[in-house]
């Protein structure tokens, strides 16, 4: 019993991280129907911007929660800044183009910034220890670490924040209207463009709080990280049904857990494997994921 | 590509030469690792072993005058781009033979190439006994990873007296999950008792799951045949989960990244390996200072191995180059290009000799090239430490 409860606290924690860069893929499908395939190297590029700017506020050196905190701002703005820009000049000369383009065009940004961050910064990197690492036995035979309540604490609080401008907020209601039908949108006098820019710049700027979480983390960061994570994290997002905020997220956790608990339990030989199977069965059942709305294309 | 242009490339490459009709002859050999990605470290230190080898020899005259050109070509520590390389190797460059590489799974993409093409490969260290059975024109100078377990197990139980070892090992990798299986072997036929194992797929970054699981069943120690990319993030982890028992591992672990990566965690740790910086023999003492005088750091075994592996192939080219209609065979890039029959016999004859190798002097030991084409030689036991590694065995084959 202490075992499972300790590995599904380790699923939790991976699982978060998924959550966070799901969330990205999520609003931009949301939005323009985009599977933004460079998401993930955005995700990369905030770990390693994470490291140079805390290399050059002599952070590695001498933490201080100020300083960590400019760290984490700095690379969560700087993704957002990655990802507005990478909107405006390869997305958006395409927006009328077919969605195949688009797609194709989103690889290709993808492969770009693998390659350019592999010349720039090397193989791999290894990420100063940041924040003090705790951990406390909170059952006989269960630790939680400061790091994954970190880590969950993050992904959740942002989750709300992010619901709150999605539900509450003018420029929600604007995403939503582009969501609906960006022709409409526009004639109603929607900026469509900022609105898209706006998009953007949210998923981004959750891909770097995940990227600054997972480098603290785990201190080792490379050029490739982002192919990965954004894999997992898109499947967690097509899981959880692809354009829902909260669906995103479930299907972020879940991942994490049938990740860990096939690990755990059952073979870590085929971890993938399985978990992947458990995704192609629950599709079979729920084809537009978890949380999404099945709808009927307009022929 | 026709030869002149690619002799014309070779002459810009290297700065040398003054004209494509007047090129001097040179003897072509191919080399291919990984110089970027994961397992970077590993590639450009076997690179840089080689070249010293390689200089040392064309300081020396090259090949009965002839001097050796090294073709070098990055697979990004990927099996499908090894193939690739390879294959540009043997087609733009026709070397007489191939170096390469470090990682089994990599060797295997590209030994079926070159044993195709009649072209003699020595892989300075893949451990993976498939490596040399995929036919006779494929060698290497390391010992075989059935050997390598155990070692480390012989190691585990009567130098450690471990009796109760986890194995954590690498899906992806045909090396790891070989050693992982020999360590295994052998470590339950000396008496002792596997306690768990699971897997884990390279570029991972959480091992909690797994090692939770392992560490529940209490051993004494954890056995992690990985590269050490993974290694210093399971050692991370698995102390972060509370493991406090010995770690153990292959040569994988050969590389100075392993305690910027593991800090902490690493130190302390075992791995078998090929040769140790601390060894007293003059060869070695000798490779080491000329390493260090010209890379400015130790050479990790994967460097000396690649040095061994040259200078073996080298060796075996001086002996058959005595043969004047072998030279012009092995000889390429004049100005009158050899016939490929003669260039064919060329690489026979140096097949022929690299199997004959027997007792050389390397730096990893005295190299004897046995029936199967692999290595017979010891293997040293280190330990991990903040300023490199520290001998501490050495187990016999």
């Amino acid at each position: 019993m202490t075992l499972l409860l300790q590995q599904l606290l380790n699923g939790l924690s991976l699982g978060a991280i998924y959550a966070l860069i799901a969330l990205g893929y999520t609003m931009v499908y949301g939005t323009l129907q985009l599977i933004n395939f460079a998401h993930g190297e955005v995700y990369m590029m905030g770990a390693f911007v994470a490291l140079y700017l805390a290399r050059a506020l002599g952070v590695d050196e001498a933490p201080t929660i100020p300083g960590v905190i400019a760290v984490a701002l700095g690379a969560m703005a700087a993704c957002a800044i990655l990802g507005m820009t990478i909107e405006r000049v390869a997305y958006r000369p395409l927006r009328r183009a077919s969605r195949l383009n688009l797609l194709i065009t989103a690889i290709g940004v993808s492969l770009l910034l693998q390659n350019v961050a592999l010349i720039a910064f090397g193989a791999l990197q290894s990420f100063p220890s940041l924040l003090p690492e705790a951990q406390w036995e909170i059952l006989p035979g269960v630790a939680l670490r400061s790091n994954d309540v970190l880590t969950l604490s993050v992904t959740l609080v942002l989750m709300v924040i992010l619901t709150f401008i999605v539900e509450r907020t003018q420029m929600g209601r604007a995403m939503r209207a582009v969501s609906h039908s960006r022709d409409t949108a526009a004639l109603m006098g929607i900026p469509v463009n900022r609105v898209v820019s706006f998009t953007f710049a949210i998923g981004s700027t959750l891909a770097g709080a995940a990227a600054f979480l997972i480098a603290v983390d785990k201190h080792l960061i490379r050029p490739d990280m982002g192919m990965t994570g954004g894999l997992k994290a898109f499947v967690a997002a097509v899981l959880g049904g692809i354009g829902s905020i909260p669906g995103a997220v479930a299907g972020g956790l879940l991942l994490g857990i049938s990740e860990t608990l096939v690990s755990g339990y059952i073979a870590s030989t085929y971890r993938d494997a399985i978990a992947f199977l458990l995704l192609i069965v629950i599709l079979l059942y729920r084809p537009a994921g978890l949380f999404g709305r099945s709808t009927v294309e307009k022929v | 590509m026709r030869p002149w242009i690619s002799s014309l490339l070779l002459c810009l490459g290297l700065g040398a030469c003054s004209g494509g009709s007047g090129a001097p002859k040179e003897i072509v050999v191919g080399q291919y690792g990984s110089l970027t990605g994961s397992q970077a470290t590993f590639g450009l230190s076997t690179r840089n072993g080689i070249t010293i080898a390689t200089d040392e020899q064309n300081a020396a005259g090259g090949i009965a005058g002839v001097p050796i050109a090294m073709v070098v070509e990055d697979d990004q520590g990927k099996a499908e781009e090894a193939a690739t390389a390879v294959n540009k190797i043997i087609s733009r460059d026709r070397p007489v033979a191939v170096l390469g590489e470090v990682a089994s799974t990599n060797s295997l993409a590209a030994a079926p190439l070159l044993q195709a093409a009649g072209i003699p490969m020595i892989s300075p260290s893949s451990t993976n006994p498939e490596v040399t059975r995929k036919g006779d024109y494929i060698f290497r100078v390391c010992f075989i990873d059935p050997f390598q377990g155990t070692a480390a197990a012989k190691f585990a139980y009567n130098t450690k007296g471990l009796r109760n070892v986890a194995i954590l090992k690498d899906v992806k990798s045909d090396y790891s999950m070989g050693l992982g299986k020999y360590f295994s072997e052998t470590f339950t036929a000396l008496g002792g008792t596997i306690a768990g194992e699971e897997a884990y797929a390279q570029q991972d970054i959480d091992f909690k799951a797994q090692l939770t699981s392992l560490i529940a069943k209490n051993p004494d120690g954890l056995f992690i045949p990985g590269y050490y990319t993974d290694v210093g993030l399971i050692a991370r982890q698995a102390r972060e989960s509370g493991f406090t028992g010995p770690l153990i591992g292959g040569d994988g672990w050969d590389s100075e990244e392993l305690v910027k990566i593991g800090d902490k965690a690493i130190i302390g740790g075992f791995f078998t390996n090929h040769y140790s910086v601390d060894d007293p023999n003059p060869i070695v003492q000798d490779f080491i200072s000329k390493y260090v005088a010209k890379f400015n750091t130790k050479p990790d075994g994967l460097a000396a191995l690649g040095y061994d592996a040259a200078k073996i192939l080298y060796r075996a080219m001086e002996d058959v180059a005595k043969d004047p209609k072998i030279l012009a065979g092995l000889a390429d890039r004049s100005s009158v290009p050899a016939t490929e029959a003669s260039r064919k016999a060329a690489r026979a004859a140096l097949r022929d000799r690299i199997a004959a190798t027997r007792d050389y002097p390397g730096v990893t030991g005295i190299i004897t090239i046995d029936a199967e084409r692999n290595a017979q030689k010891p293997a040293v036991v280190v330990e991990v430490s903040a300023e490199g590694t520290r001998f501490v065995e050495s187990i016999a084959p």
